[in-house]
């Protein structure tokens, strides 16, 4: 019994309902490869982490992939979690199409939110249940998600030269006399 | 300029305009800022090998507010665009601008959406140079480049003549 079929035997245990499947990959010795459907992603990921004979409480990474366009659904999200203190690894991958919405996993392990962050910024997949989903890395007002295949990446713009400023003036000023009152006046003669 | 010589002590005369470029041009003093790796072969060009001292710029500043030079040093991004207008307009007259590398001057092998495809978008240029990255020499050889535009500049930095 392979080790990405025990992990579905234990999953199954868990999560009723779900299917899953073993994928092949290069390395499947060393890290067990999962297809888990999209619905049931939230679920399995608490069954991966709390499930005796899992305990996978390590998050490592989750990233995207666009298969744009050789195949529907075009997205793939490839998670990566570790058990320490079992030496075993695990990676999930979920099938998404276009504007198909999935859950966050930020629930289950907190540190996900700067990677789903950075998903969202570059791939545009709207992860649910995500408490600060704003792009990372791309500006904010940025339109279109880079990293898609069919993003013009030759892309021409104007740069912009102004940045909005983060206090107002009020606020400035504000600031200015909340700290006037702490600094130490000079003595008066 | 000319050396009088009939008075008790010998005076030079002069003109404001050339002290003051002569004060102007001897210390640049650039704002400490890097962007890329062309901010690893500024830095060397300060250090002692290649010694930007001798020509008066080695006071990095950390602050704009006491700077006279920005060495762009490396790809601009997008996003750190309003990022140096707002460290350039902070700096007071006279300031200058070197674009250091390929990736400033025209966006380099970064032919893509998220770098600025030449920093003159952003800020005016007064000397580019070329190298990927360039050489510490190259960059001292563009400071004194840029301190003889100052010295043939006017007082308003308008050009006095054109520049060979």
């Amino acid at each position: 019994m392979s080790a990405a079929a025990e992990i579905i035997a234990a999953l199954a245990a868990a999560v009723p309902g779900a299917q899953y499947e073993e994928l092949q990959s290069s390395d499947s010795n060393v890290t067990p490869v999962i297809l888990v459907p999209v619905a049931h992603l939230l679920a399995t990921a608490q069954a991966l982490r709390n499930a005796p004979g899992l305990e996978f409480h390590a998050f490592s990474d989750v990233t995207a992939v666009d298969f744009y366009p050789q195949r529907q659904p075009r997205f793939d999200l490839v998670y990566h979690f570790v058990s320490p203190h079992r030496r075993a690894r695990v990676r999930v991958k979920v099938r998404l199409d276009l504007n198909q919405a999935v859950s966050s996993i930020t629930s289950v392990w907190p540190g996900a939110g700067w990677t789903e962050r950075e998903i969202y910024d570059l791939f545009g997949i709207v992860f649910e249940g995500h408490d600060d989903l704003r792009r990372l890395m791309m500006p904010d007002d940025w339109e279109g998600y880079p990293l898609r295949k069919d993003y013009p990446v030759q892309l021409r713009k104007d740069a912009s030269t102004y940045m909005p400023l983060q206090v107002t003036e009020e606020e400035f000023r504000a600031n200015l006399e909340r700290d006037r009152l702490v600094r130490p006046q000079p003595p008066t003669p | 300029m000319g050396l009088e010589t009939e008075f008790e002590i010998p005076v030079l005369t002069t003109t404001v305009e050339s002290v003051v470029q002569w004060a102007r041009r001897s210390a640049i003093w650039p704002v400490t800022f890097g962007l890329a790796c062309c901010a690893i072969e500024m830095m060397a060009m300060a250090s002692s090998r290649y010694d930007i001292s001798r020509f008066g710029a080695e006071v990095f500043r950390g602050s704009p507010r006491q700077s006279d030079l920005m060495i762009i040093a490396g790809r601009l991004s997008r996003k750190m665009a309003p990022a140096l207008r707002r460290i350039y307009d902070q700096m007071p007259d006279p300031k200058w601008v070197i674009s250091m590398g390929a990736c400033a001057s025209c966006g380099g092998v970064f032919d893509n959406y998220a770098i600025v495809q030449g920093s003159d978008q952003v800020v005016p240029i007064d000397v580019y140079i070329p190298g990927c990255p360039p050489r510490p020499e190259s960059v001292i050889y563009g400071i004194v480049q840029l301190q003889k535009k100052i010295a043939a500049s006017k007082l308003d930095q308008t050009p006095k003549a054109r520049i060979a």
